[in-house]
Order: structure tokens, then C-alpha cells, then sequence
């Protein structure tokens, strides 16, 4: 059946398209306050594509959810990450990435599988938006790829947040996001997690002089 | 009052409270005062619970039945004792420098908030609670476990916010897949993700997703228990952290994230094949049963030791519930309980130890026995306990697990039964010469509290000889529900 596809469903598509694109940018991106930058610019596409989807089907909490998303991840947690970098003293700092090539392949890899475990799933699916259910899985991935492959503890939370990133993006597609109640949890957890995490970054800067995890591989089963 | 409210309240009121009052001398008694406060509280839910059956609370957010009440009130029980263990253990640790007042106010403060966030998750109704109320019981022991600064420590908590925060994603997008299944049978609305309106309506939830979702939650949540090959975290964060917060992540910590996998394995087993989530179940548990057990014998650090060993019985238990059926769901709640109450009982007597001897090291504590025969006596009946020797409880769940295994999986028997071997000669070689021989301990300026200890271990024994009907009862309809 060839129908075409409403304008909205072309937008959000267009959006988290672009969402994926930011999470490869991530992927390579060595310099930190680029980062945060890339970071808060996924939060704003994700913003975007939750607003569309919100005035496309006049749900009232996607609104909400679409507002949470714009304060959350698009200002407050940018703010505190830069303000951390300032005041951790690594703005400068770039990280010492060997193999983006290798690692860019990875994520392609990654892409495919996501698209085939999610296609099954986003057929069932009766949203505007379910062609982009595989599109969150593929950016959850991605940040999971940057988990691993990155140095800094930074990086690595930066990483989490864009895991979060996708995963929002999966409710929103799946399902037209979670109830309320969930989101405001999560949303929580998420700013709680982030604060908690800041006043980590200064207990490990104060016992290695560095945020850099290659200090943290003592502990093994010898 | 009502007792639902009181047990949920306790904990977050005081919890705040300590953050402002938490470096009076007196706060260590009013963090005993409040977990007994919560138990009370939960032993008052429970009795109304068996009187009066399941009930919810605030509408239909929360919902208490025979099976989580009972991990309600092990909870509130192992907090209580955990937080009498801890008034002279950290006192100690406060003499000896390693730790500062605003420290001990922090660990406090965050205790409580902890004992709330696994209150909350246990009783919640609400799918999506429960992974928040999850997440949120990792934040509050993440700063717990790098509670004395050092480079160990920090890179333990690290390692333990970076797994269990990937894992518990997992779980997240398991959840919104249980979501979108659920949201096609009942519709947009909050009730959605309801444990009660879901398992109505469970063998209507399409299976594709489910069988996806089911995977996503059970390596979700199974970072948290500690599955292999997902268990990197625990013996760093058990090992390097104070111990009795080594004491709540063994003993309830992990008893919390495997009931969130059972409720969702209620759901799964409705939609899929008969099957299914079982078989996964049982796969992921002698995997980690086996991994923790080989894992066991080069252990140098009594903490990371006993993390093993809490690795192997998580394992074990996972594999009871995988099996499934009346007898082998009895033998793994029966477990969990036994599991609860022997490791932290044995945690409680490994930090007094380490404390009268400076070291975790296994190799240089020896002969506790000479110096405080009951704290010997402690770690050498607890050991005994946990290794399945009758007639602790212990044995008993073993022999249930393994019986049932024998007949209906009897091809895992031999599996089962080299991994308990390899943890048994592992663990008690290494235990005996920690309690007998010549002494290297030294006398404490704080008398470390005995009672939990042998409390919990006298309700292990207790129920290894004689398992009181109405609790016989209560195990009975817990294991009915699970299916």
C-alpha cells in the first residue's frame, strides 16, 4: 500500500534523522565543550520532534513532555555539564581518541541491527511516528558505543545522557510517551543522577588529578 | 494511622532529617529509632495484609500482596538490624580516622533514602515507579560505596553508577516496549503500566514485543542482580564500601531488583509460549552460578569473597524461578529469605573482624576465635549457614532447588552440584583459618554490636528445623502467584 506520508510524520522523521546524525557527530567529537554542545543540540531536535508530534495529535502531556525535554536536557543539564568543565579546569582537554574510523564502522554496524531488531515491532505500531522506533534504538546504541570507547568521566555521562536521549525518543515513537507520572520520574532521576555525578567528578579529580578512567583499572579478581 | 503511609514515610522524613541533624551525637540512635519506626510500620502492613488481603494505596499507584509483602517485611527487617550493627561499627571507623562526621551524616541521610527507594520499588503498582524508584536506589548508594575517598573506592562507585545506570537503560527501554504492548490492549492511558490492570489482560499482550521487552528487562534489572556476565560491579562495590552498606546492596539491594524481574516474568509468561522467559531464566542462572562459583577460589578480600558467593546464590535463585511450578518458585522465595538473612548476618561478623584486624585481606586475619570467640563463632556458623549445611535453612531451599532440579531438569543437576561443590571447598578453606589458629586481631575502642548476628542467624536456623505454618502459608500463596 502506497500512501503517502503526512507532512508531520515527514518532520519527525527529518528530526530524528538529525538525531542520529548528532549521535555519529558525538561519536567522533574529541573535544569536550563541543560535546556538551552536540549534546544539547540532540536535546533540541528531540524537542522539536516531541512538539511536532504534540501539535500533530493534540495529546496535552506530549506538550508537557516536549517542555520537560526543553528545560531538562536542552538548558539545565548543558548549563551544569559546562559549568562543571569550567570549574573542573578541562575545557581545554581533548581526548586522546585512537580509531574513529574503526569506531564510526562500529556505529554503522550497530545502525543496521537496530533497524532489524526494531522493524518488527514498529509495524505494530499505529503512531505517526513508529518509522523512527528504530532510529532510538540505533541512537541508544550509538551512546552505548561512546560509553565504551571514551577516557574522560565526562564523556562517559555525556554518553548516558544520550542514551536517554534515544530512549525518549523510543517512547515518544512507540507510543506517544509515557505517562506523566513515569516521565517526571525519570526526568528526576536524571537530574539527581547528574548533580550526584558532579560532586563525584570532584572526589575523582581530587584523588587522581585527572578525570580520566584509565587511572580506575585497579580493581581486579588476581 | 495508616501503616502504609507510616513505612513509606519514616524513612524519607528521617532521612531528610539527618541531612540537617545527622552530625549530633544522637543521630546514630535516631537512624535506629526510624528503622525500627519502618518496621513496625511493616510488620503492621503484613499482619493486615494476611488478616485482610491485597490492598492498594494512593488510588492505584501502590498495590501489597502476599508476595511483595513479605519482601516488605524481610526488608525492613535486615535495615533495622543493619542500622544496630552500624551505631558501633562506624563509631569505630570514625576513631580510626577513615571516615569524618559530615561523612557519617551523609551515610546516614542516604541510608534512609535508600531503605525508601527499595520500600517504594517493592510496593509500587506502577511499572514505571519501579524503575524510577530502581534508578533511585542506585543514586543513593552510589556515594555510599565511595563513602571513604579512596582511589578503590571511587573507581568502585564509578564502575557501579557506569554498569548499573547502562543496565537499568535497558530496563527503561524494556519497560516503554511492556508499555507499547500494553497501551494496544488498554489504551493511552495511565493505567497502562499498572501491574494489576496488565496481568488482567496478559495473554492478550502481543508477543513480539513482549518477548523483546521480557529480554530488555531481564538484562535490565539483571545487571542489578548481578547476573553474569553483567556482575562486574558487585564484588567492587561490596568490597570497597562500609559494610553495612556491603550488608543492605547483598541482602536486599539484590532481593529488590530480582522481584522486579519476577513481576515481569508473571506478565511474559502469559504472553509467550509456555517457556520462554523460564528457559532465559535458567540459562542466565547457572551461567552465573557457575562464573561465581570458579570465581570464589581466587579471592583474596573476605568482602569480595562473600560478594561471590552472593553472585552464586543470586544465581541460584534465578534458576529456582526459571524452573517455575509451585515447588521450585516455594524453594526460591525460601532462599531469597535464607540468602537475606545468612549474608548479612555474616557481613555484620566480617566487618567486625576486619575492623579488629585493619585488614580485608584473608591471609592476614587469623584467629578471631582467640580474641572475641563470638565474633568467631559469628563468621564461622554463618559461613557454615551459607555454604547449605544442615541444619541451617539454607540446606533446606538447596535440597528443595536440587530436588525439583533432579526431576524435571535433570541435566543441569551435575552443573548444580559442581558449582556448589567448588564454592563449598573454596569458601570454607578460607574461612577456617580466618576463626581458628593464632590471633592477629586487637580489641576495639567501641564493643561491636553481637545481637544481629546471631538474631539472624538463630531465625535461619529456626527455619531450618521448623517453617511455622502460617509462614508455610504465606510462601505457598507468594509462589502460587508467580505461576
Amino acid at each position: 500500500m502506497t500512501t503517502a506520508i503526512p507532512f508531520s510524520a515527514q518532520l519527525i522523521n527529518l528530526f530524528a534523522a538529525v538525531i542520529l546524525l548528532l549521535a555519529f557527530a558525538m561519536l567522533a567529537q574529541r573535544r569536550m565543550l563541543s560535546l556538551i554542545n552536540l549534546f544539547a543540540l540532540q536535546g533540541f531536535c528531540l524537542f522539536l520532534a516531541t512538539l511536532v508530534a504534540a501539535v500533530t495529535t493534540g495529546q496535552v502531556h506530549l506538550y508537557y513532555s516536549a517542555g520537560l525535554t526543553l528545560a531538562l536536557k536542552v538548558l539545565l543539564l548543558p548549563w551544569i555539564l559546562h559549568r562543571l568543565v569550567r570549574k573542573l579546569n578541562v575545557r581545554g582537554e581533548v581526548e586522546a581518541l585512537i580509531k574513529i574510523p574503526t569506531t564510526m564502522l562500529v556505529g554503522i554496524v550497530l545502525v543496521m541491527i537496530a533497524f532489524n531488531v526494531a522493524l518488527p515491532i514498529s509495524e505494530l505500531s499505529q503512531t505517526i511516528t513508529r518509522g523512527t522506533l528504530g532510529i532510538a534504538l540505533a541512537v541508544v546504541m550509538l551512546a552505548f558505543l561512546m560509553m565504551i570507547t571514551r577516557q574522560k568521566a565526562i564523556s562517559q555521562v555525556v554518553g548516558f545522557l544520550s542514551m536517554e536521549n534515544g530512549l525518549f525518543l523510543a517512547a515518544t515513537s512507540a507510543t506517544y510517551g509515557m505517562p506523566m507520572v513515569v516521565e517526571l520520574g525519570i526526568a528526576l532521576d536524571v537530574l539527581v543522577g547528574v548533580i550526584i555525578l558532579g560532586v563525584f567528578f570532584f572526589q575523582i579529580r581530587d584523588q587522581f588529578d585527572s578525570l580520566d578512567i584509565r587511572h580506575m583499572e585497579k580493581l581486579k579478581d588476581n | 494511622m495508616d501503616f502504609f503511609v507510616l513505612m513509606l514515610a519514616i524513612p524519607l522524613v528521617s532521612g531528610a532529617l539527618l541531612t540537617v541533624v545527622g552530625e549530633r551525637d544522637w543521630a546514630p540512635n535516631l537512624n535506629i529509632v526510624a528503622s525500627l519506626g519502618t518496621f513496625l510500620a511493616a510488620a503492621g502492613l503484613t499482619a493486615e495484609i494476611v488478616a485482610s488481603g491485597p490492598r492498594f494505596a494512593f488510588g492505584e499507584q501502590f498495590f501489597i500482596d502476599s508476595l511483595n509483602v513479605f519482601f516488605v517485611a524481610l526488608t525492613a527487617f535486615v535495615g533495622l538490624t543493619t542500622s544496630i550493627f552500624s551505631g558501633p561499627y562506624m563509631r569505630n571507623e570514625q576513631e580510626h580516622g577513615r571516615l569524618t562526621k559530615p561523612r557519617l551524616r551523609l551515610y546516614k541521610s542516604m541510608y534512609q533514602l535508600f531503605m525508601f527507594t527499595m520500600l517504594a520499588a517493592l510496593t509500587t503498582n506502577n511499572l514505571g515507579i519501579l524503575w524510577v524508584a530502581m534508578e533511585a536506589a542506585t543514586l543513593t548508594t552510589v556515594l555510599l560505596v565511595s563513602l571513604y575517598r579512596t582511589p578503590a573506592s571511587l573507581e568502585a562507585a564509578w564502575k557501579y553508577f557506569i554498569l548499573c545506570g547502562v543496565g537499568i537503560a535497558q530496563a527503561l527501554f524494556g519497560t516503554i516496549l511492556l508499555y507499547f504492548a500494553a497501551e494496544r490492549v488498554l489504551g493511552a492511558t495511565g493505567n497502562a503500566l499498572l501491574w494489576t490492570h496488565l496481568v488482567d489482560v496478559k495473554s492478550q499482550l502481543e508477543p513480539t514485543i513482549m518477548a523483546l521487552s521480557f529480554i530488555f528487562l531481564l538484562v535490565g534489572y539483571g545487571t542489578k542482580v548481578g547476573l553474569a556476565p553483567l556482575h562486574n560491579w558487585l564484588p567492587d562495590a561490596h568490597a570497597e564500601g562500609p559494610t553495612p552498606v556491603s550488608a543492605v546492596l547483598s541482602g536486599l539491594l539484590l532481593n529488590v531488583a530480582l522481584y522486579a524481574i519476577l513481576r515481569c516474568k508473571v506478565l511474559a509468561d502469559g504472553a509467550l509460549p509456555a517457556g520462554f522467559a523460564g528457559n532465559l531464566m535458567i540459562g542466565f542462572g547457572l551461567f552465573t552460578l557457575l562464573v561465581a562459583a570458579f570465581f570464589l577460589s581466587r579471592q583474596k578480600d573476605v568482602k569480595r569473597m562473600f560478594a561471590y558467593s552472593s553472585i552464586e546464590h543470586m544465581g541460584l535463585i534465578t534458576f529456582a524461578f526459571g524452573m517455575g511450578g509451585p515447588v521450585a518458585n516455594f524453594a526460591g522465595l525460601l532462599h531469597m529469605t535464607m540468602h537475606s538473612l545468612t549474608k548479612s548476618a555474616i557481613f555484620f561478623a566480617v566487618g567486625h573482624a576486619t575492623q579488629k584486624t585493619g585488614t580485608q585481606l584473608m591471609e592476614n586475619i587469623r584467629g578471631l576465635i582467640r580474641i572475641n570467640p563470638l565474633i568467631g563463632w559469628g563468621l564461622m556458623l554463618g559461613t557454615l549457614a551459607i555454604l547449605g549445611m544442615p541444619p541451617f535453612g539454607v540446606f533446606a531451599s538447596e535440597f528443595m532447588i536440587l530436588t525439583h532440579a533432579m526431576k524435571h531438569f535433570p541435566w543441569a543437576t551435575p552443573i548444580l552440584l559442581l558449582a556448589l561443590g567448588v564454592a563449598f571447598a573454596s569458601i570454607f578453606g578460607k574461612v577456617q583459618p580466618m576463626v581458628f589458629g593464632e590471633t592477629t586481631a586487637k580489641r576495639l575502642p567501641h564493643a561491636p554490636a553481637i545481637t544481629p548476628v546471631f538474631l539472624h542467624l538463630a531465625i535461619v536456623l529456626m527455619l531450618g528445623l521448623y517453617i511455622p505454618p502460617y509462614l508455610t502459608r504465606w510462601f505457598h500463596e507468594a509462589a502460587r502467584m508467580l505461576g
